[in-house]
C-alpha cells in the first residue's frame, strides 16, 4: 500500500485509504514501544529536522521520540536558537539546511498554511506538527486510534469536541478525519468561541453542553487558554467553566461505554474536573503512548514506507 | 500640422456613447479633430480590427515613491501603466514620508516630468496618514494635488472624517475612503468566511468595510460632500451605495479586477498574492460586484496596484504585506471576464476606465475632446494571449495573473502624441 499525498499537511481531503494505513501502520510499530529494546533500524538511513516555532513540549517529544525509535538522525531546531531572529526568512532558513541534504521537515509554526507554504519551496517531505488554527493532523491520528482501540472502528461514533473550536486545530483535523471514516461529530463551546460558519464543516453546533453530550460515546475535551478572557472573547474562565466544564455530575448523558480524551496540557479545575481526568474512563495517557506510534507511522509511510520493520 | 492619424478602427468615446467607425487626429500633442464617421481622411496609423479608446485612467495605484524605490518608482510604475494602456495614473499618498504636505505633492510631479505617463498625486487626508489632524490640503490642492484620501487604512475616527469631507468640499475635491473598521477587522489577514475557519487564517469580517461605508456616505449627506468609495468588495457595499445613489448622496465607487475574478476559496493555495486589503470576498459578491459594474451602481474599475517585492511576498501568509500588481493585466482581464462573458459592453467598460475615474478626479483624460492631451489606447479585442511574468514592466511581479490566459489586450498606448506602449 501506498500513500497518495507526499506530504502530510492536514487531514481534510485525506482518503480513507491513506487513513486507514496510518492507522494500522501505527498499530504495528507500537508493539516496538513495548519492547526491551525499544528501537528499529528502519529509518536509519532518514534525516528529519524538527522544525519547532512555537513551544511545545509533548508535540516535539512525541516526534523525537518516535524518530529515535525508528533510528532517523534528528535535528532539532526552535525559534529562540534559530536565525530567524536575525531576520533571515523561513525559506532561507530551509533552504540553507535542506542543502546540507536532509530528507523530512517536522514543523510547527503559528500561522496557518506555513507547512503547505513550505511544501511548495522545498524538496523535503513535510509533515505538519500543528500549523495556527489550520490543522494538527498527527494529533487527530491519535485521536483516532485510540477510539478505534477502544470500540473497534470509527464508523457510527459520535464524538463530541468541547471548548475553544475557534483557534483549535486539533478539532479541525479530528473533524476531518473522523468524518471521512464514517464519525459523527459535534463541536460545542461558548458561541464567541465557535468560528464563523463551523457548521459547513458538516457538524453538528451546540452551547448547551448537556445537549451536546447527549448520546455521545466520545468527548474530546480541548484547553481553554488563559488569554481568552483578556482577549475578550469570555467574561471569565469561572463561567466558562460552570458552563461547560466536564465533571462527573454531566457524564450521566454520556453513552455507558463512553471515553473522555483530551490532547493536553490540561487546565484541571477549568475544562475538566481531576476526577474526570483521571478516571477510568479517561485515555488521556493511552492518547500520548498512540501519539509515538502514530507519529512513527507516519515518517516511516512518507519516507516512501520501505525500510523493514525488524 | 497633423502628427499622427489614426483611423481604420472603432472608435468610442463614452461622452457621447460613440461606438463606431472613426478616426483622430492628433496635433502638437493635442486632439486637433475627432472623426466619428465612415468617412475618414487616410491615416498613418492603421487601427483596423482594433478599438480606439480615450487613454485608460487609473484611479488608484502606488508608485512607492518616495520611500520604498526597490518595490517601484514613479518612472516604472508609469511604464506599467503605459503597458497595460493607462495614460493617466493617480498615485497614493501612502509614502515613505506620506503626501501630506505641498512638497511632497511637487516632488511626484516633479519626478512625473520624465514618466511615460500623466501622474496625479492622492494627497493625505490627515497629517502622516495618522488620522488626527489634517492635513494641509488647500496647499495641496494648489500644487496640484487632485484628491484626498488616507488609502492603505480607513480614518478610524468618525469625527476626523467629517472634518476631512467638510475641507475637501471647500476645495471641490472628492475624499477617496478606503473603508475598514481596524477593531472589527480584529487582524483578520482574509474574508471572514468558512474558508477562514477551515483555513485557519484569521478572518476580518465584511461589516468591518461595511460599517465604514455606511458611516461615510451619512457624513457625505450631512456635510454635502463628495464621496468615493474605494475598492469595493462586498454585496453590503453595493447595497448601501446603491440606496444612497437613490437618496441622491454625492457618492462615486470603484472595484478592482481581482475581487472580480477570485473568492475566498481561492485563499486554499495559501497565495500570498491573493492576500489584500480590503480582502477577496466570496461567490457570491463576486457575482454582485459585475452587476453592480453593469448597473452603474459601482463607477470605476480601478486597480489598487500595490508592488511588493518577492522576499516581502515569499513569507508565511501573516507576515506577507496586503496588496497585488494590476497595471499590465486590468483591461485584459475586464475584457476576458466582462466583456466576452455578456457581463458588459465594451462602450460600457471603457466608460468605467475612462470617463468616470477621469470625471471624479476633474482630469483632462478619459473622451476625445480638441485641444485635449492626445491620449489613445488602442485595444486588439479579439486577441488570445497568456500573461508572463516577462511580460510585467513594474519592478515587482506580485501578480496572480502569471499563466493567465486573456481574450483582448492593448496594443498601444499613446500619451500625448507620442507612442509609449506599443505591442
Amino acid at each position: 500500500m501506498k500513500l497518495r499525498s507526499p506530504h502530510l499537511l492536514g487531514l481534510e481531503g485525506v482518503p480513507a485509504a491513506d487513513i486507514n494505513l496510518f492507522l494500522d501502520t501505527a498499530v504495528t510499530l507500537r508493539e516496538i514501544l513495548s519492547r526491551p529494546i525499544k528501537k528499529v533500524p528502519t529509518l536509519r538511513h532518514i534525516t528529519v529536522l524538527n522544525l519547532f516555532f512555537e513551544p511545545s513540549t509533548r508535540t516535539r517529544i512525541s516526534f523525537e521520540l518516535a524518530e529515535k525509535r525508528l533510528s532517523a538522525d534528528q535535528i532539532n531546531f526552535s525559534k529562540a536558537t534559530s536565525s530567524v531572529t536575525k531576520g533571515e526568512t523561513l525559506l532561507d532558513t530551509i533552504w540553507n539546511i535542506e542543502a546540507m541534504k536532509i530528507d523530512m521537515v517536522v514543523i510547527r509554526h503559528s500561522v496557518g498554511g506555513t507547512p503547505y507554504f513550505l511544501s511548495q519551496h522545498c524538496d523535503s517531505k513535510i509533515i505538519n506538527a500543528g500549523d495556527g488554527t489550520h490543522e494538527h493532523p498527527t494529533q487527530g491520528l491519535l485521536d483516532m486510534l485510540t477510539m478505534r482501540d477502544k470500540y473497534g472502528k470509527l464508523e457510527g461514533l459520535r464524538v463530541v469536541i468541547v471548548g475553544d473550536i475557534k483557534h483549535s486545530r486539533v478539532a479541525r483535523s479530528n473533524i476531518w478525519g473522523l468524518k471521512t471514516l464514517g464519525a459523527s461529530v459535534a463541536v460545542c463551546g461558548p458561541t464567541t468561541l465557535l468560528p464563523y460558519e463551523i457548521e459547513k464543516m458538516g457538524v453538528d453546533v451546540y452551547t448547551r453542553i448537556e445537549e451536546a453530550l447527549d448520546g455521545a460515546d466520545v468527548v474530546n475535551v480541548l484547553r481553554l487558554q488563559q488569554e481568552r478572557q483578556s482577549s475578550g472573547l469570555l467574561p471569565s474562565l469561572r463561567e466558562y467553566s460552570i458552563r461547560f466544564g466536564i465533571t462527573k455530575e454531566r457524564l450521566k448523558y454520556l453513552k455507558p461505554n463512553f471515553t473522555i480524551m483530551h490532547p493536553g496540557p490540561m487546565n484541571r479545575g477549568v475544562e475538566i474536573s481531576s476526577e474526570v481526568a483521571d478516571g477510568p474512563d479517561s485515555v488521556i495517557l493511552p492518547q500520548v503512548t498512540n501519539g509515538v506510534a502514530v507519529r512513527m507511522a507516519v515518517l516511516y509511510l512518507l519516507s516512501g514506507g520501505v525500510g523493514k520493520i525488524e | 500640422m497633423n502628427d499622427l492619424i489614426i483611423s481604420g478602427g472603432t472608435l468610442v468615446d463614452p461622452i457621447d456613447n460613440y461606438f463606431g467607425p472613426g478616426a483622430v487626429v492628433v496635433s502638437q500633442g493635442k486632439f486637433a479633430e475627432i472623426i466619428k464617421d465612415k468617412k475618414q481622411p487616410k491615416g498613418n496609423i492603421d487601427a483596423s480590427g482594433m478599438i480606439i479608446c480615450p487613454g485608460l485612467v487609473d484611479m488608484h495605484v502606488h508608485l512607492r515613491e518616495p520611500g520604498y524605490e526597490y518595490k517601484e518608482t514613479i518612472q516604472s510604475g508609469a511604464l506599467a501603466a503605459a503597458a497595460g494602456g493607462f495614460t493617466s495614473i493617480a498615485c497614493m499618498p501612502n509614502t515613505e514620508p506620506a503626501l501630506d504636505n505641498q512638497e511632497q505633492i511637487r516632488f511626484v510631479l516633479e519626478k512625473a516630468k520624465a514618466a511615460a505617463v500623466h501622474v496625479y498625486p492622492v494627497g493625505a487626508l490627515t497629517k502622516g496618514r495618522q488620522g488626527k489632524e489634517l492635513a494641509e490640503m488647500a496647499d495641496m490642492r494648489e500644487a496640484g494635488a487632485v484628491a484626498f484620501s488616507d488609502d492603505g487604512t480607513g480614518v478610524q475616527n468618525g469625527n476626523m472624517m467629517r472634518r476631512s469631507l467638510e475641507y475637501c468640499r471647500m476645495l471641490d475635491v472628492a475624499v477617496l475612503s478606503h473603508c475598514q473598521y481596524d477593531d472589527l477587522a480584529d487582524g483578520g489577514v482574509m474574508n471572514e468566511s468558512y474558508y477562514s475557519t477551515s483555513l485557519g487564517l484569521r478572518g476580518a469580517t465584511r461589516i468591518a468595510e461595511e460599517l465604514m461605508i455606511a458611516r461615510d456616505l451619512m457624513l457625505a449627506q450631512y456635510t454635502n460632500s463628495k464621496i468615493h468609495i474605494q475598492h469595493v468588495t462586498s454585496i453590503g457595499g453595493i447595497e448601501l451605495i446603491r440606496n444612497a445613489k437613490r437618496q441622491g448622496i454625492k457618492v462615486t465607487a470603484e472595484t478592482c479586477p481581482h475581487y472580480l475574478v477570485f473568492s475566498d476559496d481561492c485563499l486554499k493555495t495559501y497565495d500570498t498574492n491573493l492576500k489584500v486589503n480590503p480582502p477577496i470576498r466570496g461567490k457570491k459578491d463576486m457575482a454582485a460586484l459585475k452587476k453592480a459594474l453593469a448597473s452603474g451602481i459601482i463607477d470605476v474599475i480601478a486597480t489598487d496596484h500595490a508592488p511588493h517585492a518577492w522576499e516581502e511576498k515569499a513569507l508565511e501568509f501573516d507576515y506577507a504585506p496586503s496588496g497585488l500588481i494590476g497595471l499590465e493585466t486590468a483591461l485584459a482581464v475586464v475584457a476576458t471576464e466582462l466583456v466576452h462573458k455578456n457581463v458588459l459592453d465594451w462602450l460600457s467598460l471603457i466608460k468605467l476606465m475612462t470617463l468616470n475615474p477621469a470625471q471624479i478626479l476633474n482630469i483632462p483624460a478619459g473622451r476625445f475632446e480638441n485641444n485635449l492631451p492626445a491620449d489613445i489606447t488602442l485595444i486588439d479585442p479579439e486577441l488570445e494571449w497568456t500573461f508572463a511574468e516577462t511580460d510585467i514592466k513594474s519592478l515587482s511581479k506580485n501578480s496572480p495573473f502569471v499563466g493567465w490566459k486573456f481574450k483582448g489586450r492593448v496594443t498601444k498606448t499613446i500619451v500625448s502624441g507620442k507612442t509609449v506602449f506599443e505591442l
